[in-house]
Formats: C-alpha cells, sequence, structure tokens
C-alpha cells in the first residue's frame, strides 16, 4: 500500500516535472516566434522547421559555453543561487491540480503552499547578486527582489477574494467550487464575481516575474543584466529556466484560481487545461511584446499606492458582500 | 516512520542552529538560519499544524530573513570579519552554565512520565475532519478577538517605528 | 508516535543554542538572529503542547509570537542601520559611548 502510493507519487511527480521542464524549453522558442510575429518579423525559424530546434540549440550554446566564476566572488553562494532560484519556481506545480484526480499532492493549505513557494524565489535573486561581487549585480538584485516582496502581498491580497468565495485554501477544491454554471450559459468561474482581483492578480504576478512592463531590474538595457550579470553557461540557463517555469506556474496558478482550472465541456480536462495555461502565457508574451518599460520609481510606487491599496478595497468588498 | 522525520528535521535543525552561531560572516548565519527554519517547518507538519508551518515559511522564511539579507547587503555587512573573534570566555560560561541548568530541569522535570494539565477538545481525529486552518482561524477570531486586533496595532507601531528610525535625516 | 519529551528537548536544546549564541557573538546581526532561534525554539514548544494536550491554543499563540517577532526584527534591523550610521560599526563591543 505504501509502496504504491509512493510509486504512483514518484512517477507523478517525474511526468510534471519532465513536462514542465519541456515546456520552459518551448517556450523561449514561443515567446521568440510570437514577439517577432508582432513585430512583423520571423522569429527563430533557421534551426529546423519553423525554428523548432532552436532550444536545443539554446540548450547545447549554453552547455559549451565557458563557466566564469568572477574573482573574489562568494563559491558557495555563486554556485548555490541558480538553484535557489528554480527549486521554488519547480514546487509550485506539486499542488497544482491538472485534471479530476491528477494532482500531485491536494495539501489542504495548498494557496499558503504557493505563496510560501513563492516568498522563497526572492532568496536566489539576492543571493545571485551579493555573491557576484559585482555592483551592478548588487544593485540589480536588491532592485529585483524588493519589487518581488513589494507585489507579493498584492498578489496573495487578490486571492484573498477567491478563498472567501470559495471557502478553502485548497486548489483542488477551489477548482471544484467553479463547477456548473449560471442559467446553463456563463460558467462559475472565480473570473466573474472576482473580477477586480483577477486583474490585480495578473498585474501582480506580472510584477512577481520581473516580466515586461515591470522588468527593469533586469533588461539588457538597464544595469548591464541585472542580478544574472556575472552568470554564464548553465548557471544562467537555470536562471532563465527559473523564469520561465514560474511564468508557466503564474499561469496555471491564474488558471486554476480564476478559470475553472480544468473544467470544461467538451474536452478532456487535461487539454482544457493546457488550453487556460497557454491562453495566459500567450497574454504575458503579448504585454512584453507591446507595452514600455516602467522607471523603478514609478514601478515601486504603483505597486504600493495604487495596487495595494486596490486589493485591500477588493477583500473588504468582497467581505461585505459575502457578509 | 515518523521518528524518522522527527530524527532528520530535527538534526537538521540542531545542526543548522549551531553552525549559525558559529559562523564567521553574518550571510552564511542567515543562510543556516534559514535552514533550521525549514527544518522546523517539517517539524509543524509533523505535528498536523500545517497553518502554522505555512506562516512560519512565510513570515520568517520570506519575510524576515530576507529583511535581515537586505541589511546585510546595504551595509555591506556580509564580508568575514576581519578581526579575530574574540569570545568572551565570560559568554561561554554563562552560556554553558544556562544551557545545563536547561537540560537538568527537564531531565528531572519532563522525563518519561509527564503530568499533563487538563486535554482540550481539538484531538488529531477531529482537526483532521474540521481542518486545521478553519478551526485556528474560528478561535482566532472568537475568544482571541482583542489580542489579534491588538497585534494590528503593534504592526502599526513597529511601521512606523522603524521608518523614524532608518530614515536619512535630511541636513 | 514521537513522544513529547523528543520534542521538549528539541525545542530546550534550540534554545540554549540560541542563549549561548547571544551571550557569545559580538556581531550585532547575528546577536540577532539566535534572538529569532530563540523565539522559533519557543514556538516549538508552543505547537508540540498544542498537540500533547489537544488544544489550539498554543497554536493560536504562536500566531501572536510570529506577528511580534516581525515587529521587533523591524524596529531592531531599523535600530542596528540608524547604529551603524553613527557608529560605523555593528560589533557591540565598540558602542561603548555610554559607559562610564
Amino acid at each position: 500500500m505504501m509502496m504504491e502510493f509512493l510509486l504512483a507519487t514518484v512517477l507523478k511527480i517525474a511526468l510534471v516535472m519532465g513536462l514542465v521542464l519541456l515546456a520552459v524549453a518551448y517556450l523561449t522558442w514561443l515567446e521568440r516566434k510570437v514577439i517577432g510575429d508582432m513585430q512583423v518579423r520571423f522569429g527563430p525559424s533557421r534551426v529546423g522547421p519553423f525554428g523548432l530546434l532552436q532550444p536545443i540549440a539554446d540548450a547545447i550554446k549554453l552547455m559549451f559555453k565557458e563557466d566564469i566564476i568572477p574573482a573574489h566572488a562568494d563559491r558557495v553562494i555563486f554556485l548555490l543561487a541558480p538553484a535557489l532560484t528554480l527549486v521554488p519556481a519547480l514546487i509550485i506545480f506539486a499542488v497544482i491540480p491538472f485534471g479530476p484526480s491528477f494532482v500531485i499532492t491536494d495539501v489542504n493549505i495548498g494557496l499558503l503552499y504557493v505563496f510560501a513557494v513563492a516568498s522563497l524565489g526572492v532568496y536566489g535573486i539576492v543571493l545571485a547578486g551579493w555573491a557576484s561581487n559585482s555592483k551592478y549585480a548588487l544593485l540589480g538584485g536588491l532592485r529585483s527582489s524588493a519589487q518581488m516582496v513589494s507585489y507579493e502581498l498584492s498578489l496573495a491580497l487578490s486571492v484573498i477574494g477567491v478563498v472567501m468565495w470559495t471557502g478553502s485554501l485548497s486548489l483542488v477544491e477551489i477548482v471544484e467550487g467553479q463547477a456548473g454554471s449560471w442559467y446553463g450559459i456563463v460558467p462559475r468561474w472565480n473570473i466573474f464575481p472576482q473580477f477586480f482581483g483577477f486583474l490585480i492578480f495578473l498585474v501582480s504576478s506580472n510584477a512577481e516575474l520581473n516580466r515586461a512592463p515591470f522588468d527593469l531590474a533586469e533588461a539588457e538595457t538597464e544595469l548591464v543584466a541585472g542580478y544574472h550579470t556575472e552568470y554564464s553557461s548553465m548557471k544562467f540557463a537555470l536562471f532563465f529556466m527559473a523564469e520561465y517555469a514560474n511564468m508557466i506556474a503564474a499561469g496555471a496558478l491564474a488558471a486554476t484560481l480564476f478559470l475553472g482550472g480544468w473544467q470544461g465541456p467538451f474536452l478532456p480536462p487535461v487539454i482544457w487545461f493546457l488550453l487556460k495555461v497557454f491562453a495566459f502565457i500567450f497574454l504575458f508574451v503579448w504585454l512584453r511584446a507591446t507595452l514600455p518599460r516602467f522607471r523603478y520609481d514609478q514601478l515601486m510606487r504603483f505597486g504600493w499606492k495604487v495596487l495595494l491599496p486596490a486589493a485591500l478595497a477588493n477583500v473588504m468588498v468582497t467581505a461585505a458582500l459575502l457578509a | 516512520m515518523e521518528w524518522i522525520f522527527f530524527l532528520a528535521f530535527g538534526l537538521v535543525a540542531a545542526v543548522a542552529a549551531v553552525a549559525m552561531v558559529l559562523q564567521r560572516s553574518p550571510i552564511y548565519s542567515a543562510l543556516y538560519l534559514i535552514l533550521a527554519l525549514f527544518a522546523q517547518a517539517g517539524l509543524y507538519i509533523l505535528l498536523g499544524a500545517e497553518l502554522i508551518a505555512a506562516v512560519h515559511i512565510i513570515v520568517y522564511a520570506g519575510a524576515i530573513m530576507v529583511l535581515f539579507l537586505f541589511v546585510i547587503m546595504l551595509l555591506d555587512l556580509g564580508r568575514t570579519d576581519r578581526s579575530p573573534a574574540r569570545v568572551k570566555p565570560v559568554g561561554v560560561i554563562v552560556g554553558t552554565v544556562l544551557a545545563g541548568l536547561l537540560l537538568a530541569e527537564l531531565a528531572v522535570g519532563v522525563g518519561p512520565q509527564i503530568v499533563l494539565g487538563p486535554r482540550g477538545a481539538y484531538d488529531p481525529e477531529v482537526l483532521r475532519t474540521v481542518g486545521n486552518t478553519r478551526a485556528v482561524g474560528r478561535i482566532l477570531f472568537r475568544e482571541y478577538l482583542i489580542p489579534f486586533e491588538l497585534t494590528s496595532l503593534i504592526l502599526l507601531t513597529a511601521m512606523v517605528g522603524a521608518m523614524v528610525l532608518a530614515k536619512r535625516k535630511v541636513e | 508516535m514521537v513522544p513529547l519529551w523528543a520534542y521538549l528537548l528539541l525545542s530546550a536544546f534550540l534554545f540554549m543554542v540560541g542563549v549561548v549564541g547571544v551571550a557569545t557573538r559580538r556581531n550585532a546581526l547575528i546577536i540577532f538572529m539566535a534572538i529569532e532561534l530563540m523565539l522559533n525554539a519557543v514556538n516549538l514548544t508552543f505547537v508540540a503542547f498544542s498537540r500533547f494536550l489537544h488544544s489550539l491554543d498554543g497554536q493560536v499563540f504562536v500566531f501572536f509570537v510570529m506577528t511580534v517577532a516581525a515587529a521587533e526584527v523591524a524596529v531592531g534591523l531599523a535600530i542596528i542601520i540608524a547604529l551603524f550610521r553613527t557608529a560605523e560599526t555593528v560589533n557591540v563591543d565598540e558602542v561603548r559611548l555610554l559607559k562610564g
């Protein structure tokens, strides 16, 4: 009994992690293709048909690059930081339900677990910035992590409305609470009663991911490259992978919390889930291609003076409506 | 089975705590403390306190230690102390004596038989049905409502105090 | 089922390590971290007792302890920053302007 449970769990973990890593690799291709299309140019199109082998080419290039560790850098932390960034990004997927009984573990504090893990993502960045022994990296790391910490608040508050509506912190129960429909046509997805929470969640997760338009701390034209200035080869690849894995996780969370997870009429549940996650990823890439960057003080002002009061107001209005 | 987890988490917590106190550089101390906090969250889950475990990670590992790291990095205190750590013998003696007293008291007073007080109503089976979060929330907002509101005052005071203390005086 | 005394022993040990840390180290930040360790050891005791006494009061109290610890860290670090600005050091041995 115990061995079966362990074996099933290990298989599920292997499957989900494998899929996530593959998705991260092809997400880079997707992003470059979509941004290329929006900028009226081809994205990668030479390596393989439609450039589909581009991620493999990138992986091979990154693996064979020279691995440089800066002088006087703190070796242990320098090597530890990329792993510290990637692991939280991957273990979020442990509580996300992909299908009716396809979830690695249904913790009854699922959403709190997600926020605990998301708040751990700050460490890799701030330690990477510090361990590089470089002014640009340190400043970029501090800015990046200050931004992430600021927007974590609005992120968590925007979801409280969903928790109040559903009455549970477990992601499986949140998805199941969105079954059925009103009047037969409009599905009971949380995006309809919690529309402002949804908007705040989208904006906060964009800032939390350090993605455009909030990517000042790591954009190429600012501060060299932020916290990963001094990183090369596989360690840089790990940072990259962590950012994209976080993006997929944010899309999966948005789909689970606001769009009904795997619920849907005709297609199999997993396909619905993947479609919804893909919609969010497309939205994130679209935002990157379209919007200009925020300046850092504008970013922080927006996070603290606009988004946080809005999230609090959302919680209060939801509480008032539910009473 | 539970013993294995307890020994694993307990050992990690103990070793990380000792390592934290022995490090030269504050950054390594902070990292070892984060490790100890993680092991402690694991112990909380073993004790069935899932809400506390998650809040522990969010508050301690996710916020307080990040604050520590920010301060260490902004003040550039992370490099190893140049001056040799002149450990005062007074400190070691005081520490050892207190530790010995605590352990002796535990050995005498605790031991295999503990006389516990009256039991409450929330045994683990009840908690498994009701849900840890719901039960804690119920108590927090009924019996402990006033302390709860007072902690919000404490947080407000701390916020104002921290901002005033750390502000640069504009000359 | 892990007995209560195992948890109490572990939290007593962690508390001890914290006390030795506060008594021995001279770096203000490490002293602060040792204080946090002590608070955590006490939290562990609370939660252990809450489990073995079948009462949730222990967990509620841990909640409050965590809140107070967060507030204390914020103010304490602000004090350390202010101290560093004037004294240029965080070594508590070297901050002796008030010493008689």
